[in-house]
């Protein structure tokens, strides 16, 4: 369990031993400019650890649709990276408006997205489920008007 | 050419407009953003998108095109279908990729002008 | 077929990457939303879009994109020229509309980078 104090949101997140490398990245909320940034960052690390190219790829569409869905939705959040022997981990906690009904959320084609996200070629209704196609593990949970977890696990072959 | 020429070249699944396959198409546009396809289409165009919202109906009803391809298996929403087949426009879906379905669509129009 | 070839066919103009021109490109993928890149589009492609906004650049980075070709004869904001520069990836900008675009170089020889969309992948 941990408390991100920063983002006034309570989270059980399991602490992963053995890593090869851990690190948090902040993501600012509406912040269109610097959207994909981090992402484009954790690729290159992935990269540079030598991950598969398939692995880095589903890594790379995880968090990139992540990010975007913080930099749409929330006000901020924080993109937690774990990388064991055997996986990819992302623990991604925003502080934002949460998401009331997770099943709609779900479904292909639909999304509350405004003009401004539409226009950036965001916003189709197809994040979430990207994002449930690329994982091996995709575990949602969300408070209305507190935040969201997202929980996403790639298996390393 | 006409629609229904296109649908059985390029092996295309009618979902709505059936009654309109002779509607003839004299161009294609390729895209996504609405706004765009509302500002730079043309009358007779086939419309080639992956959006599915029901705006798709009333963009192609406002410039007249000759019908709407849906690309990558996307399937119209259901109230997208209802009102295609109000306004009697033709969807059809693709399980190509815009690239591939534009460039095979490209051909045949170029073929037989 | 090479880069430089790409910009015959389109008559376009390179915003970035003029000394990237001797790559050779096979595949291509055409999209507006960025999504659909995300999901579908494979390394090393041509990539197809109106779109002109950072995302464009950022996106083609993480999915090794070959090269962007944007359509309609859009100009890119300076943001997104500074940030193709960065990641070095060519960058080039043609009059013709993506149908246009994606018809000329696929009757050249360019090939869609995926052959089908199983029906189960995009139900909406």
């Amino acid at each position: 369990m941990a408390v991100w104090n920063k983002l006034k949101i309570t989270v059980q997140t399991t602490e992963t031993e053995n890593y090869l490398y851990k690190n948090s990245f902040d993501v600012e909320g509406g912040n269109f400019n610097n959207a994909g940034s981090v992402s484009t960052n954790i690729k290159s690390i992935l990269k540079n650890m030598g991950l598969p190219n398939n692995i880095i790829r589903k890594a790379a569409i995880s968090c990139y649709e992540s990010e975007i869905n913080i930099v749409s939705y929330a006000r901020q959040g924080v993109i937690n990276l774990t990388v064991t022997p055997k996986t990819v981990e992302f623990d991604i906690i925003d502080e934002g408006p949460g998401i009331p009904d997770i099943e709609l959320a779900m479904e292909q084609g639909y999304s509350t997205a405004d003009r401004q996200i539409r226009e950036m070629g965001f916003g189709a209704g197809m994040g979430l489920y990207n994002i449930k196609s690329s994982s091996d593990i995709f575990n949602l949970s969300s408070e209305v008007d507190k935040g969201t977890f997202l929980k996403i696990i790639i298996n390393i072959p | 050419m006409n629609i229904e020429t296109i649908a059985k070249e390029l092996n295309l699944k009618v979902r709505s407009g059936s009654d309109r396959l002779k509607n003839n198409v004299t161009g294609g546009y390729t895209g996504d953003l609405l706004s765009d396809v509302m500002a730079n289409s043309h009358e007779g165009d086939i419309w080639i998108t992956r959006q599915v919202h029901q705006n798709i109906v009333a963009i192609a009803t406002l410039k007249e095109h000759a019908g709407i391809i849906l690309v990558n298996s996307c399937e119209p929403a259901p109230d997208t279908l209802e009102k295609a087949n109000q306004e009697k426009i033709p969807i059809m879906v693709s399980s190509l990729p815009a690239f591939e379905l534009t460039g095979r669509i490209y051909n045949l129009l170029s073929k037989k002008d | 077929m090479k880069l430089s070839d790409v910009k015959e066919i389109l008559d376009a103009d390179v915003i970035v990457g003029t000394e990237k021109l001797d790559m050779e490109v096979k595949t291509a993928f055409g999209a507006d939303l960025m999504s659909d890149v995300l999901a579908f589009a494979k390394a090393g492609s041509l990539l197809l879009t109106g779109l002109t906004n950072s995302q464009v650049i950022r996106i083609a980075n993480v999915m090794d994109i070959a090269a962007i070709i944007l359509v309609r004869g859009k100009k890119p904001p300076v943001e997104t020229i500074n940030l193709a520069k960065e990641f070095k990836i060519p960058l080039l900008t043609t009059k013709y509309i993506l149908f246009e675009t994606a018809g000329r170089l696929y009757t050249k020889g360019i090939v869609g980078c995926l052959e089908q969309v199983e029906d189960h992948r995009a139900n909406n």
